[in-house]
């Protein structure tokens, strides 16, 4: 491999793996391992979009949080810029990651209810130590006109807004901090369409804007079409086929990708 | 072609304010074997449209306007009578099969009590009506001993099938009966209702908000939007040649499998200021 491409990978996760045990047998005294992640290796590019995709349960969301180091693993390393994430003490995790951001799936659950929308998306800056008062104002209410929002939105609260406003504030948190890589886990899925397009527009505008790489986590197989440059398809904690996003849809090459993509709506009629 | 169900000039409105017209004057026609897509965005009014049918809409809501199915006119009949008609000729599927199902009760009791309330069948005869039905949806008739946690998402959404089509109704109405199911899961459910369709030759009423489900299972489509109806046609017409500019912004916003088509926001440029006010910026 040369260096070149070595340097070009922002986020790298090596042989994951994560099992949680589960209640099993009568009235859930017995218990079994179930393996969330199967020996999970990924590598993103910086400013591209990897997509993970797969049904519920395949272990998007375990791998999900467990790059951004919000879950404990078992086995295997995260390594972003050259470091391992899961060796890191606590204060230089938290150093890090003002670096490794998130965006949610559920604008309603995820956004502090007794907070204004300016607190919500200052606190990070406050956290991290980024810039005077001032300046950190400055930038809270660039990031919310960036996203679509207005200064004066600054002082609403989150319960004030609709869906597809909230996953604004969202985007807006997360980006303040100008991260390098953001986890985007079901970003659209709760929105209606009209809006749903509205916010991948929105990503891909500021991903060009920020110099941003996405994972974007998804179950839909038409949105993943539109955003990602690659894709993961997992099953059962396992992947199971990767690859640039043409070649996996053009000529999926394992049983269950072909699955998949042969359930998408809509792709035999109209 | 039979008609089952004819509705005119139907308008939903809160009790304490009368002039927010949720559904607002809605007609449609549903003829047997046909399956009828409502598709809209939330708050177009879909779910309202199909709840007033069955007599199961909100205490705090009014409708006005005529529903009549198979010449019997619905909104004048009392509850007695209406339970008579629910879960007999009219079938219905809701979007969680989780909650839709009660946990305590064995599945196959559950398909099984909608029966005995209307055909009386009991014993030995309810019980081979139920592995039948069963059977009919692709679970192993050994399941009605199940309960609902035991059955997977797609299983639960078939037992609601199989409850649903127990007594033969004319019409079923889905509302966004694939929403909460994996794509490969909603691919086999979608298949077996357009299937069930077909066999027993009901009008079928399919609320979703999804383009590609109606391309799969739709013969006509509606589309509505703020409680109105924006188009009507064929699928094959509102598809590919749609009229109205929400129909076509609407499409415009869905991503395809093949990612060649570019999206676009919708603008609302054909409402006016008034209008475009509470929309701007969702």
């Amino acid at each position: 491999m040369s260096q070149a491409s070595v340097d070009s990978i922002i986020l790298q996760a090596n042989n994951l793996v994560k099992s949680y045990s589960q209640r099993s047998g009568k009235f859930g005294f017995g218990s079994t391992q179930v393996k969330a992640l199967d020996d999970v290796s990924i590598r993103l590019k910086a400013g591209s979009t990897l997509a993970v995709v797969g049904e519920s349960g395949s272990g998007k969301s375990t791998l999900a949080r467990c790059l951004l180091q919000l879950h404990p693993f078992d086995s295997g390393e995260v390594i972003f810029e050259g470091k391992d994430l899961a060796k890191l003490d606590a204060q230089s995790l938290r150093g890090m990651r003002k670096h490794l951001q998130m965006v949610f799936q559920d604008p309603f659950a995820s956004l502090n209810p007794r907070m204004k929308v300016g607190e919500i998306v200052t606190e990070g800056l406050l956290i991290h130590g980024l810039g005077t008062a001032a300046e950190q104002q400055e930038n809270v209410l660039q990031m919310l006109t960036r996203v679509g929002l207005n200064a004066d939105d600054a002082q609403k609260y989150p319960h004030q807004f609709s869906g597809g406003q909230r996953q604004r504030i969202g985007i807006a948190r997360a980006l303040v901090l100008k991260p390098k890589v953001v986890v985007c886990d079901e970003p659209v899925s709760a929105l209606d369409v009209s809006v749903q397009a509205q916010i991948l527009l929105l990503l891909k505008a500021l991903q060009v804007e920020m110099g941003l790489s996405y994972i974007f986590i998804s179950h839909d197989l038409r949105v993943v079409r539109h955003v990602a440059d690659d894709i993961v398809v997992m099953h059962k904690g396992k992947i199971v086929e990767q690859g640039a996003v043409e070649a996996i849809y053009n000529a999926p090459q394992q049983a269950y990708t072909q699955q998949l993509l042969s359930a998408i709506p809509g792709r035999k009629a109209a | 072609m039979a008609d089952i169900l004819n509705i005119s000039k139907l308008t939903i409105t809160p009790k304490n304010a009368i002039n927010r017209l949720l559904v607002n004057n809605v007609s449609l026609t549903l003829s047997a074997g046909k399956t009828t897509c409502i598709v809209g965005e939330s708050g177009s009014g879909k779910s309202l449209t199909a709840l007033s049918v069955m007599g199961l809409l909100s205490s705090q809501l009014q409708a006005q306007g005529s529903i009549l199915f198979q010449g019997q006119e619905l909104t004048k009949l009392d509850n007695k009578a209406l339970q008579s008609i629910r879960g007999a000729k009219i079938g219905m599927i809701f979007q969680e099969p989780m909650t839709s199902l009660n946990p305590v009760l064995t599945v196959g009791y559950q398909i099984g009590e909608s029966l005995t309330a209307h055909l009386g069948l009991k014993g030995a005869a309810l019980q081979a009506k139920v592995a039948a039905l069963l059977e009919q949806v692709g679970i192993p008739p050994e399941r009605a001993n199940s309960y609902p946690d035991e059955l997977s998402g797609g299983q639960r959404q078939r037992v609601m099938i199989a409850m649903s089509i127990a007594c033969e109704p004319l019409l079923l109405i889905a509302d966004e009966p694939t929403t909460a199911l994996d794509v490969t899961v909603q691919a086999q459910i979608l298949k077996l209702l357009d299937a069930l369709k077909t066999r027993m030759n009901m009008a079928m009423l399919f609320i979703t908000h999804d383009f590609g489900v109606v391309a799969d299972i739709a013969d006509d489509v509606i589309v509505m939007f703020r409680g109105e109806i924006v188009e009507t046609g064929t699928k094959h017409e509102v598809l590919t040649n749609p009229q109205h500019p929400y129909t076509k912004a609407l499409l415009a916003c869905v991503p395809d499998a093949e990612g060649k088509k570019q999206l676009k926001p919708i603008t609302y440029d054909w409402l006016n200021e008034d209008q475009k006010k509470d929309k701007v910026a969702a």
